[in-house]
């Protein structure tokens, strides 16, 4: 309740400042002073009395402000923009696509770079470490605008005439298996022959799998199909409960396979489930279809210490959900390309959805909506996860120097439950922090972003604004920001205390 | 791929002993000031980024000339390219690949891989849509992006290190106040601020424009300080200069600041790389520096649709924004690493090899 006060006081505060500085930055009717239009000037004492520009600043904020307190009796008023448009309405076109953009960047930069942030803790002072710091400062001093360019030409443009005409030439295979094998040979690390067979195996392999999806036309006809599915999942599976439990755990093992199992024997039924109407209604069913076997079979197997055998069953449910989503997509894809609107050019490089796409089909529309979302989503996360990559290395090696993990070593246990157990943990509580504020340079950087890609979202809505100098406009979506800045912020606290047992003792 | 992992994460104890003498070893008798200066100067990366920026500063500012203030009244030293940004050349029409115009004549490479000789030509990056000199323009905007990141750099680190060394030392109602001034800022996006102030500011040249966005950009660098006040001021030395009769002064300026001043240093290097890449996305989104004057955000901004047919009126100004923002973050680096202190440096096998000879040494002597 009292962080709920501090909140609304830090609310109070910024949108103060970002009022004042709004009503200074320059005079809304300069354009009507200056023109001959014979009506200017009663334009101009019109406007000076609904926008109470005779009222100076600091005061005229109170006006505003009396709009947004009415929210609490359910009268919401952020007043008007200069055209008349309700602003409540625009926001509320715009907020649900900046959502979506800056969400998936921060969940996308989230988990990949705490994951590699790690490995190089792990592989301290190696060149896998070295060539990922490089990398990350990189992404520090990269503009997002002009790398934003750079992935329009080469990306979109690119691998769009490489779909028109999916042939797989050599240099490709050979160039993409080179890095697959330096990859991995760096992350796996170790003696100078085994890495050297690390690097023959995974270019050897990549090389064939590219040769083969070429050979199978996989790129103009992809999908997994039962087969892959089941292979994936039993893969995840049993990744996953090495990473949780480790493979000795045999029971926590059984029962993630099972979840594996479920996929593949509910494959061909959820075919025809996908194809109905209510895919919301479906899909929200079938994950609890899973959720529930995951928690079900991990307490059939597991009779005591049942904790870690759900959570593996659950992360497992969620990898197979998603493989049978991909999958879906992935078999919608012929059919999407053929479309008119698309026309065999699916990386989009403008706009958040097709409009000539005709509505109706759902796994059409949700494989537009993600196909353009892919550029500014890579454009946004790169930066961001940069510094994820950093921090969650400084954490962990921190972490690592930590008596208790001394203890935990000294007494016998293995790597595994050290790092995934003792260390990882521990990794993620100076991490939060980091997000809060991550994620409101990602609303900042959405702004530019946006306007790349010809987005209508916050940020075209911001730059509209200031160059109209529409304060009402200005204030609404900076009132939407800091809000959304602060549920950052309150998320963060709770994970904190989630994360961190002592914080909740000290309460 | 859990198993082996002992030798990189942990050394054993018996070398933690000896890689701790090494380290001992070359710090005895050394202050504090000296140990940081020597443990920057090994960090290769930090070095080479140092002295690369100092090359490019110089290569810039000296190319084109000062020009500060704004329109109305310039500030004018001329530099040693034969082309400012207000001259207006003829339009090269041909010699240019596919029928383009204005390309670069920068040629680096020798005549024995692509035939021509080496030159550097009349318009090394080539010009842009009306002629002007594309080397001169670039040369002006890297000059617009260090002055922009040294002027947000300098206030904002004085008034972060000001409000935070206030409210870290005397806490209380003076710190509850400031520090919701900070959230205040804080919880508005950095580019939304400086796009407001840029819309005010940018037409009165580029050093007005920086001094209203570090204004603005103090806020993280005085959470942090902030910080270390709070922990340095419960110290013991502090406690027994408070003893021994300092004033409130003499302790925040001799005792306290002295042992900060590593957390300043970085914050600030972070803060100037961050400001480049800031006032580059102001002047693309049109709010920060505006025509006639140039950015390398604004040059950008105005040429990026003509990067499938004349690609070197892109490449340039990026390639300066990303150089100079790369060796800021580079020097930062090396600073954390040299004001750590519990940072230990990396010992080499041959360091371990030679310590280890030089002990048997001196155990047969003895």
């Amino acid at each position: 309740m009292r962080r709920l006060g501090t909140m609304l006081i830090v609310l109070f505060g910024s949108t103060f400042i970002v009022f004042n500085l709004g009503a200074n930055m320059g005079d809304p009717l300069e354009a009507l002073r200056i023109s001959q239009d014979p009506k200017a000037h009663q334009l101009i004492l019109v406007m000076t009395r609904e926008l109470h520009l005779d009222v100076p600043s600091p005061i005229r904020y109170f006006y505003w402000l009396r709009g947004v307190l009415a929210g609490f009796v359910g009268q919401l008023d952020l007043g008007r923009t200069r055209d008349g448009l309700d602003v409540i309405a625009q926001l509320g076109d715009a907020i649900p696509t900046s959502i979506r953009l800056v969400a998936l960047a921060t969940l996308l930069a989230i988990v990949l770079g705490i994951s590699i942030g790690i490995v190089t803790a792990l592989r301290q002072y190696s060149r896998f470490d070295y060539a990922v710091t490089f990398y990350a400062f990189l992404c520090f001093s990269l503009p997002v605008f002009w790398f934003a360019v750079l992935l329009k030409q080469f990306l979109a443009i690119g691998f769009n005439n490489f779909l028109a005409n999916p042939e797989v030439t050599t240099p490709w295979v050979i160039g993409l298996s080179l890095i697959s094998g330096v990859f991995w040979a760096a992350v796996i690390g170790g003696s100078r022959a085994r890495v050297w067979s690390i690097f023959g195996i995974s270019a050897g392999s990549t090389a064939g799998i590219i040769i083969l999806m070429g050979a199978v036309q996989w790129f103009t006809n992809p999908g997994l199909g039962i087969a892959l599915v089941g292979l994936f999942s039993i893969g995840a599976a049993v990744a996953i409960t090495q990473l949780s439990t480790g493979l000795s755990n045999r029971r926590t093992l059984y029962s993630a396979l099972s979840v594996a199992g479920l996929g593949i024997v509910l494959y061909y039924p959820l075919q025809w489930v996908a194809d109905q109407k209510h895919h919301f209604q479906n899909g929200l069913l079938v994950a609890a279809l899973f959720a529930a076997f995951a928690v079900a079979i991990s307490f059939v197997f597991n009779k005591i210490d049942r904790g870690p055998a759900v959570r593996t069953s659950v992360i497992t449910a969620v990898i197979v959900l998603l493989l049978l989503f991909v999958d879906k997509l992935m078999q919608t894809w012929p059919g999407y390309m053929a479309t008119d609107a698309v026309n065999y050019r699916p990386v989009p490089t403008v706009g958040q959805v097709n409009d000539l796409l005709e509505p109706g089909n759902f796994w059409n529309s949700t494989l537009d909506t993600l196909m353009h979302l892919v550029l500014p989503t890579i454009a946004l996360a790169i930066i961001s996860f940069a510094g994820y990559v950093r921090y969650a290395r400084g954490s962990l090696l921190e972490v690592l120097n930590q008596d208790y993990i001394r203890t935990a070593r000294a007494k016998g246990l293995t790597e595994r439950t050290v790092i995934m157990r003792h260390a990882f943990r521990n990794t993620l509580i100076p991490l939060t922090t980091i997000m809060v504020s991550d994620i409101v340079g990602i609303i900042g950087g959405a702004v530019i972003t946006e306007s790349i890609f010809g987005w209508i979202g916050m940020g075209s809505l911001f730059r509209g604004a200031l160059n109209s100098l529409d304060l009402n406009m200005l204030m609404g979506i900076s009132l939407v920001t800091a809000s959304l800045a602060m549920i950052a912020n309150l998320l963060a606290d709770l994970l904190y205390s989630a994360l961190d047992p002592r914080i909740r003792a000290g309460k | 791929m859990f198993k082996k992992k002992n030798q990189s994460v942990e050394p054993t104890t018996a070398t933690t002993e000896g890689e701790n003498a090494i380290a001992n070893k070359e710090i005895e008798g050394l202050s504090q000031g000296q140990i940081v200066r020597r443990r920057f100067v090994r960090h290769r990366a930090a070095m080479i980024a140092l002295f690369s920026l100092i090359g490019i500063s110089l290569f810039v500012f000296t190319a084109s000339g000062l020009h500060l203030g704004s329109e109305k009244h310039p500030i004018t030293v001329a530099g040693w390219w034969h082309y400012s940004i207000t001259d207006l050349p003829e339009l090269a029409m041909d010699g240019c690949p596919d029928g383009t115009v204005g390309c670069p004549t920068l040629d680096l490479l020798p005549p024995f891989i692509d035939g021509t000789g080496m030159q550097i030509g009349d318009h090394p990056f080539g010009q842009d849509d009306i002629g002007r000199d594309y080397f001169a323009l670039v040369m002006r905007g890297a000059q617009q992006s260090i002055m922009v990141m040294v002027i947000i750099g300098l206030i904002g680190g004085l008034i972060g290190t000001v409000v935070g060394a206030i409210s870290g030392f005397f806490r209380g109602w003076v710190d509850a106040i400031l520090m919701r001034f900070t959230d205040f800022i804080i919880t508005i996006p950095f580019i939304m601020v400086g796009a407001v102030v840029g819309f005010k500011y940018g037409n009165l040249g580029v050093v007005v424009l920086a001094l209203m966005l570090g204004l603005f950009s103090w806020t993280g660098l005085a959470r942090l300080v902030r910080g270390e006040f709070l922990t340095l001021r419960t110290r013991e030395f502090v406690d027994a200069a408070r003893v021994a009769g300092a004033s409130n002064a003499r302790i925040v300026f001799k005792h306290i600041l002295p042992n900060a001043v590593g957390v300043i240093i970085v914050s600030v290097t972070l803060l100037m790389s961050g400001a480049i890449l800031t006032e580059s996305a102001l002047s693309y989104l049109g709010f920060g520096v505006v025509a006639p004057d140039v950015s390398l955000g604004l040059l950008i901004s105005q040429y990026q649709d003509s990067f499938t047919t004349r690609p070197w009126l892109f490449w340039y100004p990026g390639l300066f924004i990303i150089s100079i923002a790369l060796c800021v973050n580079f020097i930062g680096d090396g600073l954390r690493d040299a004001f750590d202190p519990r940072q230990k440096r990396r010992i080499t096998k041959k360091e371990r090899e030679q310590a280890r000879v030089a002990k048997r040494e001196s155990k047969a002597t003895a």
